[in-house]
């Protein structure tokens, strides 16, 4: 038996294969780690175990033992200890590891079992996949096939439930094929807290319903269409849009807030169908806001700016303004803006002899994965020395400066200024050149418009709240009469007199590296999926506003730790 | 042989002339004597003599009540809970309604004996709903002997403290099942839980160690103190002590509730001498020993092996009517002494109706948590729905055997046995009627045009 190489690792046998597991892992999560997959609907490694499904019945044994002396019992056939086989199948998902476990996956007795758990979840299921919106991601379709024994004996009449209750705004339920496994119950209830499901009904009439006057309306009710192995829960915004097979998947970043949820774009043809959590243990577990699935929506909307202009035509006109009014340009960076742009952002602020404001957004954390910052990447700009003081939320700086007449020109990277405080008549005192990606009073406002990209068409890094640094990419090509932020950047600080830079995120990286202290070790195309922490040191003083979130507690303030 | 007399321990004074519920009537039969006693000697000797007595579970399982009291969880400095499981619901079983209807007192000093014995603070009864009288007889006893400081705080100035509250269940089958007893008591939905890790013992009521026992256990319990666990072993036979008490229902000229010491007496002798043997003109066919989830016993097979009497290993070859009636013989022939409820029919009852029966009971009550269960109890029902309305097909006898093969050890709970073994008995001991049931149902449906 290979011996455990640390003391918190416990040895099992899965399938003849000997495997040093952490302790507390059940046999699931340790057969995965040695490829054998064990079928599964109720369990989910975030959430508590029911044991409901069964369909993750394996057989077990221990090592024997003689229960007086404790001694090894040897079995002379083979010169090892016997192993004492349970006579009934267990569950996986209960089970966890101890010193020795024996697991059998695919024996008889428990091909066997899984063949008639397979058959009583399909005897009151529809089958009507054709229609059904999971198909192609859906378990009891794959776990039928692997596992299933391929035709039914079932002639009685199936059961007949609701087929298409609102549950909430965003989540249609069609009760007929439910499996009953719980897990939106258990997510419900035990991460987004709000106790609003539950089952009405008993045995195989069970139903899957809200609680009386209470409907599936929290912010995080399309997790549920997530962990629903079946058709069960969709969502209402993709059900019957598109089948899942044509999508393409592409790692992205939520930016609502600092948190910085690991998500999918689902894409087909340039068009974005649905944004998915991506696991990440460190950051966001697998779950993600509703709020942050309907980001997709801002790619195709009706007031995305555009130019029929040439870009060169564009910077042209900013290089102009830049000329008249050197000496009084004020540069508004944007806490929105990727670590790439943030860095040209300081360039092109460089080379204007600009100051620099930040314009911050925030508004009370949702305690799971929403935070009190709104901006993906204010730490980003910290890092990338954009700015050294956490920004404010109004320019009064810069609306001073301008009452001022100190400022002619402002270069505005996706912020609108209005909102962000100053007037319109303090706008129409200076120029404004406006990057952004749509319409708002201050592109309208603007001398100069140059029409970027949303954080769906380009490639780029996050810093979150952690100071992980999180890349995401390109899903859908870039709208036309848009350009990537990148370009223009580099363009603009090439207008303003600036040395020629990169405008491709993988090109720029290694001066990125080369200038950036942290990002030292860093090139874009090797960072992991799931991030990296930077050295957050030098920043540990600053005030964040960020409060407790899933992953993510606020260094104590000096004032309450001395108290 | 005619049978042995009966041996009234539990059902002392059920039905007797004159005896009330009322706690007057109690006491002037002795009662809470046990209790005064009781709470004067040392809890762990209360428990060695529960110990020593070998009382067995009535609820069903049969699981020795002092090895139950053993697996408490007494170090976790959590509060003990002791839940009485009056949920009545296997059918065929009558003999708790029976002590709480007309001897309730003798219930609540058995479970303050209990609680003494185990230190518990609180006790709950968990009352089926369908006993709404029941509850409320409970409810005026408990009222009655906390106003005779029996129950309550300082109990008989001893400084020990103990509430009983009654609670009604809501009418499930399930709610018996004592870790779906405790989810139902909590609040929440009756569905049972999964073992390990949550064992009433360490992870009960609220997540604190819990006892769940049944209403006539407690009944012994209180017996045991009076008599000691020694003189209980004394009652009944190695292994099986004390009395047992059959609820017979069914095809017999006098059905009721019998109380004997267990493994004294046959299932022959209940059911000739004590029940007066088969309505006139029929003949047994059928008995089902242990409440309907017992596997069916067929008039006429006979059990051979061998069985350890004191130190021998003795053969036995036997009938029906010449097994002893208790846990382990039962078990040896291939079904279990259950609660209790022996249900006995003729040769006039049609085996694939019968168990039509029982399966709709079963699908109704699954609470719809494992698949197996939830989903086979159901089919199960349906295939013998459908051939008692006549769409039978010879093919239905095997596919109802498989369909039961596919749930038992499968499921959270003993629910999967229970809705399992009826089928699983029935075909494999009258399969010839399932086979044949297509045909049987055509001249069925003639002769009852007949009378028409």
């Amino acid at each position: 038996m290979i011996q455990p190489a640390k003391p918190d690792l416990v040895t099992v046998n899965i399938d003849g294969k000997e495997i040093a597991v952490p302790k507390g892992t059940n046999v699931i999560e340790a057969a995965r780690l040695v490829n054998v997959d064990v079928p599964h609907y109720c369990y989910h490694p975030k959430l508590a175990v029911v044991g409901n499904c069964r369909m993750c019945l394996i057989e077990m044994g221990m090592p024997a033992v003689d229960p007086a002396t404790k001694a090894p019992v040897i079995d002379p056939a083979t010169g090892k200890q016997k192993i004492n086989w349970i006579p009934r199948p267990q569950i996986g998902c209960g089970t966890n590891v101890s010193p020795g476990l024996h697991i059998k996956t695919t024996s008889a007795m428990v091909k066997e079992a899984r063949e008639g758990v397979m058959e009583f979840l399909l005897i009151n299921h529809p089958l009507d996949c054709p229609i059904c919106d999971q198909a192609g991601e859906c378990k009891l379709q794959e776990q039928a096939t692997s596992y299933g024994r391929g035709y039914s004996r079932f002639v009685e009449q199936k059961n007949v439930k609701p087929k298409r209750t609102q549950l909430g705004p965003r989540v249609t339920l069609d009760d007929e094929r439910c499996v009953l496994c719980s897990r939106c119950i258990r997510f419900s209830k035990d991460i987004a807290g709000e106790d609003v499901l539950g089952f009405v009904d008993r045995g195989s009439y069970s139903t899957l319903t809200c609680h009386p006057n209470r409907k599936l309306d929290h912010n995080y009710s399309l997790n549920t269409v997530d962990i629903c192995p079946v058709g069960a829960l969709t969502s209402t915004d993709f059900r019957f849009k598109m089948r899942v097979w044509f999508l393409k998947q592409t790692n992205t970043i939520d930016t609502e807030s600092s948190v910085g949820v690991n998500s999918v774009a689902w894409s087909r043809e340039g068009a974005l169908y649905r944004i998915t959590p991506r696991r990440n243990d460190e950051v966001n577990d697998t779950w993600m806001a509703d709020s942050g699935r309907l980001l997709y929506k801002q790619v195709a909307a009706e007031d995305r700016l555009k130019s029929a202009e040439s870009l060169d035509a564009l910077v042209a006109k900013a290089a102009e303004l830049f000329k008249t009014s050197a000496g009084s340009i004020a540069l508004v960076g944007s806490g929105r803006s990727s670590v790439e742009e943030q860095f040209l952002t300081k360039k092109l602020a460089t080379a204007l002899k600009a100051s620099v404001a930040l314009v911050s957004r925030t508004a009370a954390g949702d305690k799971l994965l929403i935070s009190a910052d709104r901006n993906p990447n204010v730490r980003g700009a910290l890092v990338t020395g954009l700015i050294s003081a956490l920004p404010s939320a109004r320019l009064a700086q810069l609306a001073a400066d301008i009452d001022a007449g100190k400022i002619k020109t402002v270069v505005s990277v996706g912020e609108d200024l209005i909102a962000a405080g100053l007037t319109a008549a303090q706008l129409a005192k200076v120029s404004v050149v406006y990057l952004g990606t749509h319409a708002n009073p201050t592109s309208i406002a603007s001398k100069v418009v140059l029409p970027t990209l949303t954080v769906f068409e380009k490639n780029g890094t996050f810093v979150n709240q952690q100071f992980r640094i999180q890349k995401f990419a390109k899903a859908v090509p870039g709208l036309s009469g848009a350009q990537d932020d990148l370009v223009i950047l580099s363009k603009l600080v090439q207008a303003a007199g600036g040395h020629e830079t990169a405008s491709e995120v993988n090109a720029l990286w290694p001066a990125i590296a080369a200038e950036v202290p942290v990002l030292g070790t860093i090139l874009y195309r090797n960072l992991p999926e799931t991030g990296l922490l930077l050295d957050r040191s030098a920043w540990a003083g600053l005030p964040f506003v960020e409060g407790e979130t899933l992953h993510y507690k606020p260094a104590q303030p000096a004032a309450t730790a001395t108290a | 042989m005619s049978a042995p007399a009966q041996r009234r321990i539990i059902f002392q004074h059920i039905d007797e002339p004159g005896y009330t519920n009322d706690i007057a009537c109690y006491l002037k039969h002795g009662g809470y004597e046990v209790l005064k006693k009781a709470v004067t000697r040392k809890p762990e000797e209360l428990i060695d003599e529960v110990k020593k007595s070998g009382l067995r579970g009535r609820g069903g399982a049969g699981f020795p009540c002092g090895v139950k009291w053993g697996l408490v969880d007494r170090k976790s400095g959590k509060p003990i809970y002791l839940i009485v499981n009056a949920d009545e619901s296997e059918p065929g079983t009558f003999k708790d309604r029976y002590i709480m209807y007309q001897d309730p007192h003798q219930l609540i000093e058995g479970t303050m004996i209990s609680c003494f014995a185990n230190n518990v603070k609180q006790a709950y009864i968990y009352i089926r709903g369908e006993m709404a009288e029941g509850a409320r007889i409970l409810e005026k006893a408990i009222a009655e002997a906390r106003a005779a400081n029996f129950v309550g705080p300082n109990v008989l100035g001893t400084g020990y403290s103990c509430e009983i509250y009654v609670h009604r269940g809501a009418g499930a089958y399930i709610c018996g099942e004592e870790t779906g007893l405790i989810e139902s008591l909590e609040g929440k939905r009756a569905n049972p839980r999964i073992k390990p890790p949550y064992f009433p013992a360490v992870l009960g009521l609220y997540q604190c160690p819990t006892i769940v026992n049944n209403v006539e256990t407690l009944c012994h319990v209180k017996y045991i103190v009076e008599h000691g666990g020694e003189a209980y072993t004394k009652v009944g036979t190695p292994n099986n002590t004390g009395t047992r008490i059959f609820c017979v229902s069914g095809h017999v000229q006098r059905p009721g509730y019998y109380e004997f010491e267990a493994g004294k007496i046959t299932m022959g002798q209940l059911l000739y001498d004590v029940c007066g043997g088969p309505l006139p003109g029929r003949t047994f066919k059928a008995v089902i020993p242990g409440g309907s989830s017992a596997k069916v016993m067929k008039f006429g097979e006979r059990y051979k092996g061998k069985r350890k009497i004191g130190a021998d290993m003795v053969d036995y070859d036997w009938g029906v009517e010449d097994v002893p009636m208790d846990f382990d013989c039962l078990a040896m022939v291939g079904t279990m002494g259950g609660s209790g409820g022996v249900i006995v029919m003729d040769d006039t009852v049609n085996m694939v109706e019968a168990l039509a029966n029982i399966n709709a009971f079963y699908s109704h009550e699954s609470c719809g948590q494992c698949t197996p269960c939830r989903e086979g109890s159901l089919w199960m029902k349906k295939i013998t729905t459908r051939m008692v309305h006549g769409e039978a097909r010879p093919e239905d006898a095997a596919l109802l055997k498989s369909v039961a093969d596919q749930i038992p050890g499968r499921t959270i709970c003993a629910f999967g046995e229970a809705c399992s073994w009826p089928t699983q008995s029935f075909i494999a001991k009258f399969g010839d009627e399932f086979k044949t049931y297509h045909e049987t149902k055509k001249t069925v449906v003639e002769k009852t045009r007949e009378l028409v």
